[in-house]
């Protein structure tokens, strides 16, 4: 087993578990943000792995930061200690949920046997300088149209805030 | 040598994860931080499919990659959107119980 695999393998598991934590940490909001914290930031290890080197650095920018942060703000702004929900009602849901998450995942694992080996990389690969070169060359009409949405959501979040609307 | 099918595999497992906290919890802002983690699957596969197919010797196909950059940027819309009516939903109803708001359920 390579060194690659051991990392990949690590990452993996650092993943899936804090990803369980998140979702099953039915007392502490700001625990299950910050297993987020951890997911993301072992997929960005993986990334690495994946030659996806920009995409890593704007991964932990982006979901390890910035993401994060905005959900820790919000837990603390709600002043939400813990969510003392009662459970029972939700029993359907939760059998219902469990069921989707099975009949997905042994439908990706029936259909994703033998796939080849993976090739090697062209130079430069997943770097700032291809990725810039992809994104304002072929991609230019879709930065513009991210640059509107996020226009629209920075407004729009603006007045779902607001205290009032005048 | 990274096999393709464990980060499928992986991706998958990561989505399954995400959909069981969107049906089973009740705090939406752990609902919206499952969404997030759907999405980071998502984004998985396709990092690991444009690995799988980087494109011709001496050019780069990195289609995969730049969906990826969409899909955070959309996310990161997302959130800031998700948490704006989280905090008018408090504002209104005192609590982040989406059972509270049921007003349009079946």
């Amino acid at each position: 087993m390579s060194a690659q695999q051991v990392l990949f393998y690590g990452f993996a598991a650092f993943a899936v578990i804090s990803a369980l934590g998140m979702v099953l940490n039915v007392r502490n909001t700001v625990a299950a943000a910050l297993s987020l914290v951890v997911t993301m930031v072992a997929l960005a290890g993986i990334y690495v792995l994946l030659e996806a080197h920009l995409v890593a650095a704007i991964q932990v920018m982006v979901y390890g930061g910035a993401i994060v942060v905005l959900f820790l703000f919000v837990v603390m702004l709600l002043n939400l200690r813990s969510d003392d929900f009662q459970p029972g009602r939700a029993r359907l849901q939760k059998l219902a949920g469990a069921l989707i998450g099975i009949a997905l995942l042994a439908q990706i694992v029936r259909s994703s046997v033998d796939l080849p080996a993976l090739p090697p990389v062209p130079p430069g690969f997943g770097g700032y300088r291809q990725l810039g070169i992809a994104l304002y060359t072929d991609y230019v009409l879709l930065v513009e149209v991210a640059s509107l949405l996020l226009t629209a959501a920075i407004v729009g979040a603006l007045i779902l805030a607001k205290r009032k609307i005048d | 040598m990274i096999p393709l099918e464990h980060v499928i595999l992986l991706s998958a497992v990561l989505f399954g994860i995400g959909i069981v906290g969107v049906v089973t919890r009740r705090n939406l802002i752990v609902v919206l931080m499952s969404i997030e983690l759907m999405l980071n699957a998502v984004n998985l596969a396709f990092v690991g499919f444009n690995r799988m197919w980087p494109g011709a010797p001496g050019q780069n196909a990195l289609d995969g990659q730049v969906f990826v950059l969409m899909v955070i940027t959309v996310a990161a819309a997302e959130v800031a959107v998700g948490l704006g009516i989280v905090i008018s939903m408090f504002r209104n109803r005192d609590s982040v119980d989406i059972e509270e708001v049921s007003l349009l359920k079946w």
